[in-house]
């Protein structure tokens, strides 16, 4: 029972390369499907993301000799060349993979540190091979195992509670003012990709009225229609301002676009309830006096941007506790592994043992003649008492040996010593 | 004094704090959880310490540390109920100190000497219950307003630690201190007027000779203006807060400078 692993990510690929072996999910099915029908896995789960496409398998032989052809299937499979994908592949086995897996599930091998996205990901995966019946005991244990550390880490650790972009760094302050934003309003102005992460935030929070306000209305029509938000016309500010909660804007102009009497106006006629700006425009946005104002809370690129870069430094500091609590169930999960090894060896030995015992009979004890029948069963009786408890002494040790380097090793040298290359597969 | 319960408040008190810095600083929803039971917990067994002091049916007004006892049991009861009317534990951390150096002070301190004020009787008990229960709902807004305070000028500043993205956000704190002065200004306002009927039951008449009544009168309009201006265009935020401070600043000097000094009826409550 062995774990191979196959694939590549962000480290060691680039985006052009990862694109062209990523899979979508029916050809994660197809491609698992034929893993197994050609006899190259036994187990297979295929884990791809937009930073990495691996496939996770157990092979009917050692693992050393599938992991080539496993190579030669993703090259196949999507059509690339082989020397394309050299040198961006990576192989795992055993622990290797399973140490892998783990490391993924937490966050800790993704492009941004302690990424929750990758933790669903993980999940869907395993839940589309697990109903397609791609997986098996091994897989199931291995992918159970790993959405519990994902699960642990995010939990007893704070590397996922942290925001690490501009957008929610954001959203994330304008929670510390208002709390929940389900009920609040916000106003965007400007329709290029930095609005669009915030208002994608803002959505994620259910926020109740999104107003986008913009220099060309077709750009702001059509960020209002992706998120269900209204268009204002350029420069309706005493319609605009005294609405929102958030203001958040990004737009390329030379000068000042919100001035602090717009603001001051706009605070007088909200009752002085508290105003969250963003100033993601570089020059930026709103006149530097706004701040000053009682009750609003300016927030500029710079602002955000270190309160990121803390962020990624605390996410940092967590990576040591993250570690351990992989490294428990890497431990875990091998001692499982090692202890249904364990069984598997008992039994190959039993059966090797009784054949033995078999033919033993049958070459010496059935040519003394002057043994009854009831002689003959008594001695096969004593041989198989004698078999039984030189078969079980041992597994009973080695199933209570805690230092798990040592049992699996020892596991390995039973296997090696007692048993054919046939019996081992 | 029945070690068993003072031990047991202690014991309670003691680690609900630890689960609400805990809380505060991790995040941990179980933590926070049992910071609140063993905050009830903590509650049961002191209700049963002011019973052992008191005896049962009274109030323990009879004596400064009764009355410092029964004032960190209601401020706890305060707190508890802001907390599952709110769901908001972050504060928690917060609040349990003064709980614990109020009960401590109480019960470890040595006894009073002075004799205890010849007043007795379910109207009175109710008086001094319900006014003690306003200064401690008044020193809960004082603590939010001071968080709220805190929490302001790191966010205007732009210099964000750790503990802030735990805390409660601003206008949940400000709405938790405006429900903590409601609380406040109607057993401020029950509790007086059950003073006056008292007072009336044994004199047949209204006295207005001792200057608690001024200053009660004063920490019961400063108070209804906060809780006034505290939604108006002009003080809502950091003013109101500043406000809310002040004012306990005035219920202080109630509790200490007046009850001991000024007072002839006032000294324990």
């Amino acid at each position: 029972m062995e774990i191979v692993l196959v694939g590549l990510n962000h480290r060691t690929a680039p985006v052009e390369v990862r694109e062209r072996v990523s899979f979508t999910v029916e050809q994660a099915r197809r491609a698992a499907e034929e893993l197994r029908t050609r006899g190259i896995l036994e187990e297979t789960l295929v884990l791809s993301t937009c930073n990495r496409s691996e496939v996770y398998g157990v092979p009917p032989e050692t693992s050393h000799e599938c992991a080539p052809g496993l190579s030669t299937f993703l090259s196949e499979f999507h059509s690339v060349r082989p020397d394309v994908l050299n040198g961006s592949l990576y192989h795992h086995y055993d622990r290797e993979a399973v140490q892998h897996l783990f490391r993924v599930a937490a966050g800790l091998d993704s492009m941004m540190l302690g990424e929750a996205e990758i933790l669903g990901q993980v999940r869907e995966a395993y839940r589309a091979a697990h109903e397609q019946g791609a997986t098996g005991p091994v897989l199931n244990r291995l992918f159970q195992g790993a959405l519990e550390v994902g699960k642990r880490v995010r939990s007893e650790t704070e590397l996922g509670t942290r925001p690490m972009s501009v957008a929610s760094a954001g959203v994330k302050l304008a929670e510390r003012i208002f709390g929940k934003l389900h009920d609040r309003s916000a106003l965007v102005l400007g329709a290029g990709t930095i609005s669009e992460q915030v208002v994608a935030q803002l959505r994620d929070r259910r926020i109740a009225h999104l107003y986008v306000m913009n220099r060309s209305l077709d750009r702001a029509d059509a960020l209002a229609k992706q998120y269900g938000g209204e268009v204002l016309g350029w420069g309706e500010w005493e319609k605009a301002l005294p609405m929102p909660d958030v203001i958040v804007s990004s737009v390329a102009t030379e000068e000042a676009v919100l001035r602090r009497e717009m603001i001051e106006h706009a605070m007088a006629r909200r009752a002085n309830r508290a105003l969250f700006l963003m100033d993601l425009g570089m020059p930026r946005n709103i006149d530097a006096a706004v701040a000053k104002l009682y009750n609003v809370y300016v927030y500029n690129m710079d602002d955000l941007s270190e309160i990121v870069e803390q962020n990624r430094h605390a996410r940092e500091n967590e990576v040591p506790k993250a570690e351990t609590i992989v490294d428990e169930h890497v431990g875990k999960f091998l001692s499982w592994q090692a202890s249904v090894e364990l069984v598997g060896l008992v039994n190959a030995l039993r059966t090797r043992m009784r054949e033995d015992r078999a033919q033993f009979i049958h070459s010496r004890v059935e040519s003394i003649r002057h043994l009854t029948e009831a002689d003959r069963a008594h001695v096969e009786r004593l041989m198989d008492e004698m078999l039984e408890s030189l078969v079980l002494e041992p597994a009973q040790r080695l199933r209570g040996e805690r230092d798990l380097r040592r049992k699996i090793q020892n596991v390995e040298a039973l296997r090696d010593l007692f048993l054919s290359n046939r019996e081992k597969s | 004094m029945n070690q068993v319960f003072l031990i047991s408040t202690v014991v309670a008190y003691s680690l609900s704090f630890a689960l609400y810095v805990f809380f505060l600083k991790a995040g941990k929803v179980l933590a926070g959880r049992l910071a609140t039971l063993l905050l009830a917990i903590g509650l049961v067994a002191h209700y049963f310490a002011l019973l052992e002091r008191s005896g049962p049916h009274t109030v323990p007004y009879h004596d400064l540390y009764g009355s410092m006892s029964l004032f960190g049991w209601l401020l706890a009861l305060t707190y508890l109920v802001l907390e599952l009317y709110h769901r908001q534990r972050s504060v928690g951390a917060l609040v349990l100190p003064f709980i614990l150096v109020f009960f401590l002070a109480a019960h470890l301190a040595p006894a009073d000497k002075l004799s205890p004020p010849d007043a007795h009787g379910p109207t009175f008990a109710f008086h001094v219950a319900l006014n003690i229960l306003a200064y401690s709902a008044f020193a809960l807004s004082f603590v939010l307003s001071l968080i709220f305070l805190i929490e302001e000028r790191v966010l205007r500043s732009h210099k964000l630690g750790d503990v802030v993205w735990r805390l409660p956000p601003l206008e949940l704190l400000e709405r938790m201190s405006r429900s903590s002065v409601l609380i406040g200004l109607v057993s401020i306002t029950i509790g007086t007027s059950f003073g006056f009927l008292w007072v009336y039951r044994l004199s047949s008449k209204y006295s207005f000779y001792d200057p608690k009544y001024a200053i009660t009168l004063l920490v019961l309009i400063l108070y209804a203006a906060y809780f006034w201006l505290a939604r108006t265009t002009a003080w809502r935020g950091a003013r109101a807060s500043k406000l809310c401070i002040f004012n306990f600043v005035i219920v202080f000097l109630s509790f200490t400078v007046v009850n001991f000094y000024l007072s002839h009826n006032h000294r324990f409550f």
